[in-house]
């Protein structure tokens, strides 16, 4: 352990700013990365069953 | 070999690895950055010379690195996918070019925050800060050529001669802090000697290194996995899929 205190690694020796800036962008970067990427999969499927729930409808009219 | 690939390149196959693949990928990857930084934060010893602001190495340095191994593996993709006309090799250089992107935006980013306080700039256009964000523009324009195109076998061909193209900024952003003068420090971690830094800081440095690096893996499988059932939305097992989770 390199801190006596909390407040004292929030400081990070007087680079506080700095140091969690980097981090806070870091990881709300890979963090949105994350979610968009683990969203398109279900997107994509969403898609493409709209596409083949209109299909059938246009189907369905042309037989009657 | 090739024969052994073979049946992994076929579209089904591919996307099934993909959703086995994942989880593992995200857990080892969660792990090694959890304990990396947690390590580099709090238990690693303070900089002699520069303080605690050292400590931006632990996401500045795996994001920098990563983003130039995350370009070479989009480019031996894109390669494959040019010569042998693989098209699962295609759609995972779409699936790595974002991922790409952002770290190297966080590598700029982070970059900046350690340059203010210990070169007293955000930003110079010295050789190793301005081929790195060529590299961000290079990702970019793969990024936005494959999404030009409607036909993706052409999108996918261009974006490709792009990513080829590009690897020529790959070792000037390697080899730029030993050519030029630059603000920017040299490696310290070197392959071939000894590291000019003391283990309870390389092991935590390396520890996120590699999770930046499974990181990619895991993200760029995740996007993978909807790029394959993009491509394929008239094959029957998509669309089996697509009925059965398509619609809530």
């Amino acid at each position: 352990m390199q801190f006596e205190s909390f407040s004292e690694f929030l400081n990070m020796g007087g680079y506080g700013f700095y140091v969690w800036f980097a981090y806070s962008v870091t990881f709300f970067c890979l963090g949105t990365l994350v979610i968009v990427s683990a969203k398109g999969q279900a997107n994509v499927l969403t898609k493409i069953a709209v596409k083949i729930a209109r299909e059938e409808r246009l189907k369905e009219t042309r037989e009657i | 070999m090739l024969k052994w690939l073979h049946p992994y390149a076929e579209p089904e196959r591919a996307y099934q690895v993909a959703v086995k693949l994942q989880f593992w990928f995200i857990g080892l990857a969660l792990a090694l950055v959890a304990v990396g930084t947690t390590w580099g934060l709090i238990f690693a010893p303070t900089d002699y010379q520069q303080g605690d602001s050292y400590r931006i190495i632990f996401v500045h340095v795996p994001s920098a690195s990563m983003s130039m191994v995350a370009y070479m593996s989009m480019a031996c993709a894109a390669f494959i996918g040019l010569v042998w006309k693989v098209k699962v090799a295609d759609w995972a250089v779409a699936s790595i070019a974002p991922v790409g992107a952002v770290l190297t935006l966080i590598a700029l980013v982070t970059g900046a925050t350690w340059g203010k306080p210990m070169w007293g700039t955000w930003w110079v256009w010295d050789a190793r800060l301005t081929s790195e964000l060529v590299l961000l523009f290079l990702y970019l324009g793969v990024i936005s050529l494959y999404a030009s195109f409607e036909d993706k076998v052409l999108a996918a061909r261009a974006a490709g001669i792009l990513a080829i193209v590009g690897v020529i900024n790959i070792p000037i952003i390697k080899y730029s802090v030993d050519w030029w003068s630059s603000l920017h420090q040299p490696s310290t971690i070197k392959i071939t000697e000894k590291s000019a830094m003391p283990s309870e800081m390389l092991i935590p440095l390396l520890l996120n290194i590699f999770g930046f690096g499974v990181l990619i893996i895991a993200i760029s499988t995740i996007r993978f996995k909807a790029e394959v059932l993009a491509r394929n939305s008239m094959r029957p097992w998509v669309r089996e899929l697509a009925k059965a989770q398509g619609i809530k």
